[in-house]
């Protein structure tokens, strides 16, 4: 038995270091969370804000939209987001084609370098094909990704669950595929985890360390856990949080269960059984055997 | 600007139709609109131009800009 000598505690007090595990790396920054929140559909941004903190999350997300032309003089995200806890990660939410989600990364970059943000060249690609299912457009995937490495961006790119594609994404030079679990903001878990484990073993294949992150479709804790167990190195998720009944408390939820997940896929479940393994031994007992 | 004797031309602001003195430049067009000091981008005709450039092009007439910022989004 390998002994952590008690530092399996710090894992759950939040030093992913502790325990024998390594932070998660994606395109040369650390995380030490492995959950990446996003920041839509909050009531306020103080609710946002709170969440943010109560999830233990180190990096989230944004959207690029046009400012207000009127009454611009209003809050904006930023003065709620303390950029110098989280690392902020645009994405191309909303497009549908790679020519507009280029265009919504090249924007995002350049507010990113406004601000002199270390993850100025961090994107989180969506071209999405369907607005009913919000399901990534594989083709349009394909050639944004493309481009976008080759403008210089470390690209986060959202995908479908198909082993396939995941891997054709990795080998563009995606910094991470985040295959989604189910519809965006559906909450209806992992869908088809046999295929998110095909990615896994694809995308990890001599190559333990790529981060595979599962973005999308997570509707409550037990969803990050399942997804983690499987392999993945994180879980990107948004509504689960925000469109909780106790958001804040959610998000504390998935801060646990996102640890949990870890620690079990780093310690290596049983196999599944079909039949019984009593846990308390036969010898000894008083009991007459059962023919 | 009504009526004045400056030359005017018409450009098109996240959407939306706007006039603009003829020789006037994208950062006195981001400053009339009170964007001055925000976390903004701005794309011109599809191309990105950064904020310490922004002084540096003068709108003729007929482009397509667009004034974007950060958001809630997942």
């Amino acid at each position: 038995m390998h002994h952590l000598e008690g530092r399996v505690w710090d894992v759950i007090d939040h030093d992913p270091q502790g325990g024998g595990d390594l932070p998660l790396v994606v395109g040369g920054i650390t995380l030490k969370s492995r959950l990446i929140v996003g920041t839509g559909k909050y009531a306020t941004y103080a609710d946002m804000a709170r969440c943010l903190a109560a999830s233990g999350t180190d990096c989230v997300t944004v959207a690029v939209r046009r400012e207000r032309l009127v009454n611009a003089a209003g809050e904006n995200i930023l003065d709620h987001i303390d950029t110098s806890r989280y690392v902020l990660l645009p994405n191309t939410a909303g497009c549908y084609s790679a020519d507009d989600a280029i265009r919504v990364a090249r924007l995002g970059r350049e507010l990113l370098r406004d601000m002199g943000s270390s993850s100025s060249e961090w994107v989180k690609l969506e071209v999405l094909g369907d607005r009913r299912t919000l399901l990534p457009d594989p083709v349009g995937t394909i050639e944004a990704t493309e481009r976008l490495v080759a403008d210089g961006f470390t690209v986060l790119v959202y995908t479908s669950d198909d082993p396939v594609i995941a891997k054709r994404l990795k080998e563009l030079g995606a910094a991470s595929v985040m295959p989604a679990g189910s519809p965006i903001g559906s909450g209806q878990g992992v869908l088809n985890p046999n295929n998110l484990r095909i990615c896994l073993e694809y995308l990890k294949d001599g190559d333990p360390d790529y981060p595979v992150i599962i973005d999308a479709g997570v509707g409550t804790a037990s969803d990050v856990a399942v997804a983690m167990e499987l392999g993945a190195d994180g879980v990107l998720l948004n509504t689960a949080i925000a469109h909780a009944a106790d958001p804040e408390r959610m998000a504390a939820a998935m801060r646990a269960a996102c640890l949990a997940g870890r620690l079990a896929a780093l310690a290596g479940r049983m196999p599944r059984r079909l039949y019984a393994t009593a846990s308390s031994p036969d010898e000894g007992s008083i009991a007459r055997p059962r023919p | 600007m009504n009526g004045g004797s400056a030359a005017e031309v018409t450009v098109t602001v996240n959407g939306e139709a706007r006039r603009a003195e003829a020789g006037s430049t994208l950062l006195r067009l981001v400053e009339a609109l009170g964007f001055a000091g925000r976390p903004i981008a701005v794309e011109i005709d599809g191309e990105v131009v950064p904020r310490p450039r922004l002084g540096e092009r003068v709108l003729g007439g007929g482009e397509r800009i667009e004034i974007v910022t950060f958001v809630g989004g997942g």
